[in-house]
């Protein structure tokens, strides 16, 4: 069965490459004859074909049959290489096992948004991945129909068969698919109904996984090349310093070192885009033939630094942050009825304060890149999250045409945010340059937690007013961070809550701040979901009936017209939530608290049990509810939420980044604290919202709630409640 | 720079470097061999966990100027074709998200059940506690440790 749920398609998306004369779209002759390859789906080894014929810019069909798929989008871990070719391959109606998967390079005219960011990979790319796919199976059948002489509309597809079911004809996609290239691109495909679906749905393991546990090369560090020589960056030890000069006569002597120039990514009139973040636009660069040589090397560096702005503290900063919080910001973000009036006659008035400091990204691959720059060209390979915004930069600041710039993606070795900003693409692109040799770009762990692009350090207030009968008749929110309010104006319990005010402060510094994974959310999340326990408690109401009140509300009678979420799937992952943990807030020695957040499009309630062990809480199990709509990959998605939250408790818990005389504190895991294995949850049970909904993403919204899940478990649990991330910094009880 | 013989993997490989240079860069820039990986270059996130006469070690903190004489392991020798029952069960539980650290972890999981053929959660955690999971795939490390427990046993 199919439907035409879609008809409209992005046109440049599907364009036919160049038409070769007599042979369809005949690529890469012989392109590969090995047997088992990187990225094939089977177990079993996979005999590859002889030619390949490109249908469209997502996948090419070989002349046995077996599909190539290329994912457009940058992999970091979130599993968007399996994910995004499993929705090409169940519309195209392929078996999954005769299916490559290749990671696609940057290419604005094949694709579009070819981005890792704001968990949209799967919500943004599901139209145009549904259409790839039908519409290279329309082209099939299309070739099919004419070689038999009968209607297409005759015709069926099952795991890559054709079948003509009047005359008991059958032929495999490869049969036709040089036939099948010369067909007009269809104006019009049919999509199938979402309960036919045979890949999506079904449980699929990562294309790249036998590659990962066997070490084959896939990361950017990782990458080699004949000739290929090694750099590092010196940067200023402090936020608010720049290179002076430098004295490079000891590190010139050392063993296997090339050179040492400094380099600026910033040169006048080269054009920005949002992503280039760089606290350190000059560097001291040293070029060497081995990374332990020009690590050594590096340290010999003789830099003089100079100052050009303040050298700012952590302390001063929360000061300054605090001061703000008092402060009515000039304009509300968003206010409703009077609230000065609710708060003026509340019955009770419950106030409080929360904080986090700045956190560092710590993908486990440190920052690198491959770049080989000529007169001719730009070749760049490696990780980045933002592939278009690094090409432009990469234009600008070597003032060559777009054009002559390729970049290609390597799997990511963890992104969390951090690869948005590609400042080390240029830096690689400049010493290539500069070297006139092809060369890797490698960070050290320190050079990578110390450059900055920090999670911004927030602070929030939150005031609720009740009144005689506990009723929530006032609410007001105001934040402020370094840089930016983490204060999502229009999300829960806005709309829930008859006088409603939200204020948003931001205070600059020269410490560099960007998008860590689930921007805001990752705070403000915990601190809402903590502060409306407390006001559960408060109101004498059991903090799940407390929530679900108010989304009631928010259904049936909401107000203002800007709400940002759906009240009714809100709702449904709590009431799932609370019926698959057993929900009661204390049950023996366990300790439990529960948490609801929606963001980047999706539903995530969880609950937290923890218990006591030694004298110490320990995260023993956690519930969760999702509500992405369609899933996907149901193995995928749940390594989503569990990772997410594991994620999140670590850095509410144990991290933090601080700044002493404008340099960081913590340089590398001896200092800066990651969960590790003993810290982690015990058990995981994740539970999906089986609704039918178009599909959103899950890289991020597994991580905001459970700050304040495991916030509310362990007030519970040792009666104290926690204000200031991370916990372990008030609470040495926890170790 | 001096000239050494290391047997890895198996295999007598004779390498140019200074005496100095840590293992993990004779594997990956001398050796071209880049599965064991750059974390932390300090011992604290066991990213370049490899055997060195079947037990893990730190490879990012060991000068190849130690190793003279030792049999060392790394994840591309851990079986011919990833079918040591750790690799097989990793792909199970299809335990990795970005898969950086995972050469790490199954190396010190190896180790761990060479030394302890049937561990308990603890003794895993315990074990498993100097290998850090950007990714948080905690849990399912665990359940993997178990699987293979199970297969080697």
């Amino acid at each position: 069965m199919t439907k035409n749920i879609n008809k409209k398609h992005d046109r440049r998306s599907f364009l036919k490459i160049t038409t070769l004369a007599g042979g369809g779209l005949v690529l890469g002759l012989n392109v590969l004859t090995s047997c088992k390859r990187p990225g094939a789906t089977a177990e079993a080894e996979l005999e590859m074909p002889e030619e390949w014929y490109e249908i469209n810019a997502y996948l090419k069909v070989g002349d046995n049959g077996v599909v190539t798929i290329f994912s457009p989008n940058p992999e970091i871990g979130q599993n968007v290489k399996t994910s995004m070719p499993m929705i090409v391959a169940e519309e195209l109606d392929v078996d999954w096992k005769n299916v490559v998967v290749e990671q696609a390079g940057l290419d604005t005219d094949k694709y579009t948004r070819q981005v890792a960011g704001g968990s949209q990979s799967i919500r943004l790319g599901w139209n145009s991945l549904r259409q790839a796919g039908a519409t290279a199976r329309r082209m099939l059948l299309e070739a099919a129909a004419q070689e038999w002489g009968v209607p297409v509309s005759e015709l069926t597809t099952e795991a890559g068969v054709i079948k003509h079911e009047k005359s008991g004809q059958t032929t495999g996609y490869g049969a036709v698919a040089t036939a099948a290239g010369q067909m007009d691109v269809p104006e019009e495909v049919e999509l199938k109904d979402p309960k036919d679906f045979t890949i999506i749905g079904t449980p699929t393991l990562n294309v790249d996984r036998k590659e990962i546990v066997t070490g084959k090369p896939l990361f950017g560090l990782d990458v080699q090349r004949e000739g290929m020589l090694i750099a590092m960056a010196e940067h200023p030890p402090a936020f608010g310093m720049t290179v002076k000069s430098f004295d490079a006569t000891d590190a010139l002597a050392m063993p296997g070192i090339k050179d040492v120039f400094t380099i600026d990514i910033r040169p006048d009139g080269a054009e920005q885009q949002w992503s280039d973040v760089s606290a350190f636009p000059e560097l001291v660069v040293v070029v060497g033939e081995s990374t332990w040589q020009v690590m050594k090397a590096k340290k010999a560096l003789k830099v003089e630094w100079e100052k050009t702005g303040d050298l700012e503290s952590t302390d001063t900063q929360e000061a300054k942050l605090a001061e703000l919080i008092k402060k009515p910001a000039d304009k509300p973000a968003r206010k409703d009825g009077n609230p000065e009036k609710a708060f003026a006659e509340a019955a009770k008035v419950i106030e409080r304060e929360y904080s986090a400091p700045f956190l560092a990204h710590n993908p486990m691959e440190p920052m690198n890149f491959f770049a080989d720059v000529t007169d001719e060209k730009a070749e760049l390979l490696g990780p980045i999250q933002t592939p278009e915004y690094l090409q432009k930069t990469v234009s600008a600041v070597l003032g060559m045409p777009e054009e002559k710039i390729s970049i290609m993606m390597t799997r990511q070795g963890g992104g969390f945010g951090r690869r948005l900003y590609g400042h080390f693409g240029t830096e690689a692109a400049l010493i290539s340059q500069k070297a006139k040799a092809p060369v890797k770009l490698v960070y050290s762990r320190e050079d990578d937690m110390t450059n900055g692009v920090y999670r911004p350090a927030y602070k929030v207030k939150y005031r609720a007013a009740l009144d005689e009968n506990n009723n929530l008749i006032g609410f007001h929110v105001r934040g402020a961070g370094i840089h930016g309010s983490p204060v999502f104006a229009n999300r829960f319990p806005a709309g829930a809550v008859d006088n409603y005010l939200a204020e948003n402060h931001s205070l600059d510094s020269n410490v560099s701040t960007g998008a860590w994974r689930a921007p805001r959310s990752n705070f403000i999340a915990g601190a809402e979901q903590s502060f409306l326990d407390e006001v559960a408690e408060a109101a004498g109401k059991d903090p799940i009936e407390m929530r679900l009140e108010l989304f009631e509300r928010a259904k049936n009678n909401p107000v203002g017209k800007d709400n940002d979420y759906d009240a009714e799937r809100y709702a449904g992952v709590l009431k799932m939530v609370k019926e698959k943990s057993g929900w009661a807030q204390n049950d023996g020695d366990r300790a439990r608290g529960v948490s609801a957040y929606y963001c980047h499009n999706s539903y995530v309630a969880q609950v937290v049990d923890i218990v006591k062990e030694n004298d110490r809480p320990r995260v023993d199990k956690v519930w969760c509810a999702v509500d992405c709509g369609i899933v996907v990959n149901p193995v995928g998605a749940r390594n989503q939420i569990e990772g997410g939250l594991v994620d999140g408790i670590g850095h509410a818990m144990y991290s933090a980044l601080t700044i002493k005389d404008g340099k960081p504190q913590q340089k590398n895991f001896d200092s800066y604290r990651m969960i590790r294995h003993t810290e982690a949850p015990r058990k995981v049970e994740t539970h999906f919202v089986d609704n039918g909904i178009d599909p959103t993403g899950l890289g991020e919204p597994g991580l905001p709630p459970i700050m304040a899940a495991v916030a509310n478990a362990l007030y519970r649990s040792t009666g104290k409640r926690l204000y200031q991330q991370p916990f372990v910094a008030e609470q040495e009880l926890l170790g | 720079m001096a000239t050494f013989d290391v047997n890895i993997n198996g295999t007598n490989k004779r390498v140019e470097v200074e005496p100095d240079t840590p293992i993990l860069w004779v594997l990956r820039d001398s050796l071209g061999m880049v599965g064991t990986k750059y974390g932390c270059g300090i011992g604290q996130c066991g990213a370049c966990t490899i055997h060195i006469d079947g037990v893990a070690m730190r490879s990012c903190s060991l000068p190849i100027s130690q190793v003279s004489g030792k049999k060392i392991t790394t994840i591309e020798g851990l079986s011919e074709d990833g079918t040591h029952p750790v690799q097989e069960a990793w792909v199970e539980h299809d335990v990795a998200q970005c898969g950086y650290c995972q050469a790490g972890q199954i190396m010190n999981a190896a180790s761990l059940l060479e030394s302890n053929k049937n561990p308990s959660d603890a003794e895993i955690e315990a074990a498993m506690a100097g290998n850090i999971c950007r990714c948080g795939t905690y849990v399912r490390i665990k359940d993997a440790v178990k699987t293979a427990s199970e297969k080697m046993s």
